[in-house]
């Protein structure tokens, strides 16, 4: 689950990871009122979305009077903000965080995350910081210092250390950025988090450094420990659909194809979008109706896939294991009666019992419902009838 | 022989006498697992599916000499029953547990690595020698003995490779599922050498999916020590590009970890690469001369 970034910052504030100062609001006249209450004569009003590359977008601007902060917030709450992370889509702005305006010095990079060949958090910093680290990961990679925390021993003074003299901080700069990263350590440990980024970070002219971003994503299966952090999702960044679906116990993804996908198990659901490609089809969507495959969820799939206009034909691709084939064609047939499902419909039923099930299926006649023997032939048999051929 | 388990393999079940516990063990005992018993703190001294209960591992193990335990304890305390098989001196834990946290995940796999225990999974099928030990919730009848060896991060593309392989007239020697979550127990890199090492494994039969880097550093190992072919399906190939926030995770990784990548790692490797996931066992028959 991923945060705002003004949610982000309150949780740093608790942990002493230094912040601007700063508030969220949902109206022009609330972040006028913002500024008015921070004072000073630089604000930065800035677009909140679960998503980075704002800046460059368009989504974060800097105001120098009151009149500037609520004009910059009307025009973007409500907006569409699309960012190289959004997706083409792009994500409706409806909130902003209004924030004093910083002295930057110098800006970094910092960040952390799971580091899967040590099995470790690790935290990377780079003097690169601002807009494009990315392209630095890939084009100077030796720009980039990670070093890997033993979380048996916890941050440690020589992990602080290597970052700093990587990024040849000067001396009296030394302490306050190692207490900085201690802290934002200690952030990520207690908050179950999987991702911390801080770009940029930076040195004011007064040498305090200062998080002028934050970005926190946080390990699903360890919410239901922190209460306080799933109290800040944001269901208006989910795809409502999708949301819909995991009501189910369902996990759906809306793709741009015309052929509906229903399967178990998301590696076979990847494999079956594979394969429809493979034929010359295009996915109408990534559906994993989970282990279960029961009528109702059977139903609750054709469902969200016909929500879909594009569907043109649906593949159900189901390898019965511990859950027998015949039960599944039966709930297929029952689903079938509850659903109107008015395109043509591939059934490949393979595993325990797959004989019985293709003779429930034969034996229901349903004119629709077309049986496939394998993968290669159910994944030709929906290319073609998405394309009328069938 | 096979890698892992066989025959003679004693499990212990960890969360034996819970629904999903007692449903899997009954499974594993029809299909000839030796499951010599289980533990359920508190139910100590009690007899669950014919087989004594204990109330810690330790105690099971003392008693049955187990050397394998089966795990199916709730997210919430998996890593404390991984930790606790650990401390007990058991040799190989499987956890079939899906939805633990990651953080202690990452310290129940320190102390396990610490103990000298070997871990699969968690959120995994498990582990199968095909016709001898089932230790985990795979469909067994589709395992029929044979020369491949797998390895897979996907439940039912490990099912689908399996029934290919089977069709061909060929089967499996063990098949491993390791999981997909971001901390998991043996991996490729791990049971790579020990397929090479087993004389009834010929082929090896290897899935993975995006995201991470691990079929990477498989087609590293593959090229230098690997002298049995390797058969590849990696899943993903059409997945769009995730919508996503920050760039951490694509910085630590050096890459996207997209299936193209992993698809030419694995072929400039000399790993026969299918790009249908339709075509694996047609592939591996090939790959053997049949
Ligand atoms: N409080 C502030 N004072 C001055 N400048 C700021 C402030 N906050 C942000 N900026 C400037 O705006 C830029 C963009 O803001 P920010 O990094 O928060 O958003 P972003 O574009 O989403 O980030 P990313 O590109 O890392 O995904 C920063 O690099 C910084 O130069
Ligand atoms: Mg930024």
């Amino acid at each position: 689950m991923n945060i705002h970034e003004y949610q982000a910052k309150e949780i740093f504030r608790e942990y002493g990871v230094p912040v601007p100062r700063g508030g969220v609001a949902f109206t022009g006249p609330e972040a006028k009122r913002v500024a008015q209450e921070l004072g000073g004569s630089l604000w930065v009003v800035k677009a909140q979305i679960h998503a980075g590359g704002r800046g460059k977008a368009g989504g974060v601007k800097l105001a120098r009077s009151l009149e500037e902060v609520e004009k910059i917030a009307e025009e973007l709450i409500g907006m569409t903000l699309v960012t190289h992370q959004t997706g083409p889509e792009g994500k409706k702005v409806e909130k902003v965080y209004v924030e004093e305006g910083a002295d930057i010095q110098k800006e970094y990079y910092l960040g952390m995350v799971l580091d899967r060949a040590t099995e470790m958090p690790v935290m990377m910093a780079s003097t690169e910081g601002g807009m494009e680290i990315e392209e630095v990961a890939a084009k100077s990679p030796e720009k980039i210092i990670k070093v890997a925390i033993d979380p048996t021993i916890g941050f440690q003074g020589f992990h602080g250390r290597k970052l700093a003299f990587g990024l040849g901080l000067a001396k009296e700069e030394m302490k306050p950025f190692i207490k900085f990263a201690e802290a934002l350590y200690k952030v990520y440990m207690d908050k179950d988090a999987n991702m911390i980024e801080i770009n940029p970070l930076i040195k004011t002219g007064s040498g305090e450094f200062l998080a002028l971003d934050a970005k926190m994503g946080f390990d699903d299966n360890a919410l239901y420990r922190h209460p306080d952090i799933s109290e800040m999702r944001d269901l208006s960044e989910e795809d409502p659909v999708e949301i819909e679906a995991a009501k189910y116990g369902l996990s759906y993804v809306n793709l741009d194809g015309n052929v509906g996908c229903m399967v178990n198990g998301a590696g076979l659901a990847m494999a079956t979008m594979d394969i429809i490609k493979h034929e010359g089809g295009e996915p109408a969507n990534f559906l994993d109706v989970g282990g279960g495959a029961n009528p109702d969820t059977v139903a609750k799939g054709f469902e969200l896939i016909l929500q879909d206009e594009n569907v043109k034909s649906i593949f159900v691709n189901i390898f019965g294991g511990i859950v027998r084939c015949d039960r599944i064609a039966n709930g297929i047939l029952q689903a079938t009666e509850k659903v109107d499902v008015n395109v043509p419909v591939i059934v490949r039923l393979d595993g325990t019992n797959a004989q019985e099930a293709a003779k429930i299926l034969e034996n229901a006649n349903i004119k629709n419902i077309i049986p496939a023997t394998d993968l290669s032939d159910g994944a030709k048999k929906a290319v073609a009838a998405a394309k009328g051929e069938l | 022989m096979s890698i892992l388990v066989n025959k003679d393999t004693k499990v212990i079940v960890q969360g034996f006498t819970g629904k999903e516990g007692t449903f899997h063990s009954e499974q594993c005992i029809a299909y000839g697992t030796q499951i010599v018993g289980g533990v359920t703190p508190g139910k100590g001294g009690q007899t669950h599916l014919d087989r004594p209960v204990f109330n810690t591992v330790k105690e099971a193990v003392e008693a049955t000499g187990a050397t394998v335990s089966m795990i199916f304890v709730p997210p919430a305390f998996t890593a404390d029953a991984v930790m606790e098989a650990a401390d007990a001196g058991i040799e190989l834990a499987v956890i079939i547990t899906e939805g633990a946290p990651v953080r202690d995940m990452m310290y129940a796999k320190m102390y396990a690595t610490k103990k000298g225990m070997k871990t699969i999974g968690p959120n995994c099928p498990g582990v199968i020698t095909a016709q001898e030990c089932k230790i985990g919730i795979m469909p067994g009848f589709i395992f029929k003995k044979g020369p491949v060896g797998l390895i897979s991060k996907s439940g039912t593309l490990t099912y689908e490779a399996s029934n290919q392989v089977v069709k061909e007239g060929l089967g499996i020697s063990t098949a491993v599922g390791i999981g997909g979550d971001p901390i998991i127990g043996l991996s490729y890199k791990q049971l790579l050498p020990m397929f090479e090492a087993d004389p009834e494994t010929k082929a090896i039969v290897m899935i993975g999916e995006i995201g991470g880097t691990l079929e990477i550093e498989a087609a590293e190992f593959i090229k230098n020590n690997i002298t049995k072919p390797v058969i590849a399906f990696i899943a993903g190939q059409t997945a769009p590009k995730g919508k996503r926030m920050g760039h951490a995770g694509a910085i630590i990784s050096g890459g996207q970890g997209t299936a193209q990548e992993k698809m030419e790692a694995l072929e400039k490797a000399g790993v026969y690469v299918v790009k249908s996931p339709a075509d694996i066992g047609k592939k591996v028959a090939e790959a053997l001369g049949k």
